[in-house]
């Protein structure tokens, strides 16, 4: 059997009878239990589910029915999305034995498009993190290169995607989350804008941020999954109405002429030399493909890691505060309630969690509030602002996804500030709510991966897939 | 020093956190670093500058209008109960709250 399934080659094989769904099922629990234990990308498998759901496509394929868009499509879950009757932890000891009773929609949505969902993979807790270093469930190693980092904070999917141990896989991303892992492991990677996909189910880390997306061997697979999970949801009050185009049509348009914004900002210090050389090949790529580059400026582009670590803790201190042993997850005994919530919450958080709690709490707290929280809240709007009046001017943005390649697994642990920094081109997007994307733009001496980032205007899903496609059929991987 | 110890161990006590002495010693040491380079932000002037309080413009948000208050079924209880640590026929048991 064929290795590094697409979408396309596995519903056409599932369709043509070639393969069923149920066989193709098989050889990826067959692939897992192979190379798991050395990748950790996975924390659960949901076999059970996974054949039942193959089963149901394949009693499709018997009765000669239509099939939906992804059927037979085997895909892993990053582990803070809830699935009904499969353990899901967030990478974190509170949530330990935690079984969801219910679906996040966007899982809902991939089955119901007929999609086989593997099981759940492995992430920093509670998606805090740039590395996977901080899961309580231990780290995941990078494919590429098992010495090192697969990023983070949605580590497991992209490793998962990369080792072929999924067609298809969703991440989630606040600060950079998915498109610094792809960038690492070398897949494509996409968050849409704020409210294009419904969060009903994803467990919170901070709502002003958080979004659901995917992760694909190539941008097609990105788009087709992307399209399934978006749309508005009547049970996510921040899903928006705004119609959703048809991504697999839009993204083969050609994208001569197209206007491409690089702003100076992002190449600055701290941006690695070999990341740099790819990148601005990357953007020569670009011109040759016909789009008209030119210089850009974010003026507080600089400013958005610190913007970024006061609005996330924040909002992240307020989110974690359900965690208290009385509904669900981890509770250790004390011997008032309130002694019950301090002991459970400092056995069963990890440091990373609780420096941000900690972070979170003190600007958000009296007399601190106005200097921290709201001057964030402040600077973030003037960091929207830069990207709505560049998008007045060009059509996307391109950048460095990482100042760096894959760093080694324990180089940056004791030092948090520099491992916040590894998400200084990543943050900014978040902040102002844009779609983005990060794709494969070569590899260092061959071995490490480079991502370019393309941000578009927010609902601009289209400018952003369509460019990345088009980088990725001009051969944008191999630079 | 921008976060002494007794800062840490009031804001631990806010969140309900145990935090181990040498975890506020790390913490208190860490965060002041953070916050140090989170000062940067005063070099920008934003006196008039309205805080982004939201990221959806009015135009996009879907709920700028108020939805109907609609009942529907909602038959969790028994699933919900299942992954407390400690229930008791539909409810959740807690150490005793109210002292006598």
């Amino acid at each position: 059997m064929s290795t590094n399934w697409t979408i396309k080659t596995v519903t056409e094989a599932i369709a043509a009878r070639k393969v069923s769904a149920r066989e193709l099922a098989g050889e990826y629990f067959r692939k897992i239990a192979a190379r798991n234990g050395e990748l950790n990308a996975y924390l659960t498998l949901s076999e059970e589910r996974a054949y039942a759901q193959a089963d149901r496509v394949d009693a499709m394929v018997a009765a000669g029915e239509m099939l939906p868009a992804l059927a037979g499509v085997p895909i892993a879950i990053k582990d803070v999305l809830s699935t009904r009757g499969v353990r899901t932890t967030c990478g974190s000891k509170i949530l330990e034995n935690y079984v969801p009773p219910y679906d996040a929609t966007a899982v809902k949505r991939l089955e119901a498009a007929g999609a086989v969902i593997l099981g759940k993979t492995n992430c920093d807790e509670f998606a805090m993190g740039s590395s996977n270093e901080n899961s309580a469930y231990g780290p995941v190693r990078n494919p590429e290169a098992t010495d090192r980092v697969p990023g983070g904070s949605s580590g497991g999917s992209a490793a998962a995607v990369a080792a072929d141990l999924a067609v298809v896989a969703l991440g989630t991303d606040t600060g950079g989350s998915i498109r610094q892992p792809g960038a690492f492991c070398g897949v494509p990677a996409m968050m849409g804008s704020y409210g294009r996909v419904s969060r009903y189910g994803l467990i919170a880390f901070a709502s002003s941020l958080d979004r659901i997306g995917p992760f694909g061997r190539n941008v097609a697979d990105v788009a087709a999954v992307l399209k399934t999970i978006a749309g508005r949801d009547a049970q996510d009050s921040t899903s928006t109405e705004a119609p959703v185009e048809d991504y697999a049509a839009e993204v083969a348009k050609p994208v001569k002429g197209m206007k491409i914004g690089v702003p100076m900002e992002c190449f600055g210090e701290g941006l690695d030399a070999s990341v740099r050389e790819k990148v601005n090949a990357g953007i020569g790529l670009m011109k040759k493909m016909g789009c008209e580059v030119q210089e850009i400026t974010l003026p507080h582009a600089d400013y958005a890691i610190a913007t970024y670590y006061i609005i996330a803790t924040a909002e992240a201190s307020s989110n974690l505060a359900r965690y208290d042993g009385v509904r669900y997850g981890l509770r250790v005994e004390g011997n008032s309630l309130i002694d019950m919530y301090r002991k459970t919450r400092g056995a069963g958080f990890g440091a990373e969690v609780k420096r941000r709690i900690v972070l979170g709490t003190y600007v958000l707290s009296a007399g601190y509030y106005d200097a921290y929280y709201l001057k964030g809240q402040k600077v973030r709007a003037l960091i929207a602002r830069d990207f709505k009046d560049a998008f007045l001017k060009v059509d996307a943005i391109v950048t460095p996804t990482s100042p760096v390649p894959a760093f080694k697994l324990g180089e940056r642990t004791d030092d948090p500030l520099a491992m916040y920094l590894a998400d200084i081109y990543t943050v900014t997007g978040s902040l102002a709510g844009i779609p983005g994307i990060s794709v494969p733009c070569g590899k260092i001496c061959g071995k490490l991966p480079v991502g370019l980032q393309i941000f578009g205007p927010a609902f601009g899903e289209v400018a952003v897939l369509r460019l990345a496609n088009g980088f990725e059929k001009a051969g944008g991987a191999a630079l | 020093m921008k976060i002494s110890r007794e800062d840490v161990v009031r804001v631990a006590e806010l969140a309900y956190l145990d935090l181990s002495e040498a975890e506020l010693e790390t913490y208190r040491a860490q965060i002041d670093e953070i916050l140090e380079y989170i000062g940067k932000l005063n070099e920008l002037d934003t006196a008039n500058v309205e805080p982004m309080a939201q990221v959806l413009t009015s135009d996009q948000a879907a709920d700028a209008t108020l939805r109907e208050d609609v009942v529907v079924p909602c038959d969790a209880v028994v699933d919900v109960l299942a992954q407390a640590p400690d229930a008791d026929g539909s409810y959740f048991r807690v150490p005793k709250v109210i002292e006598r």
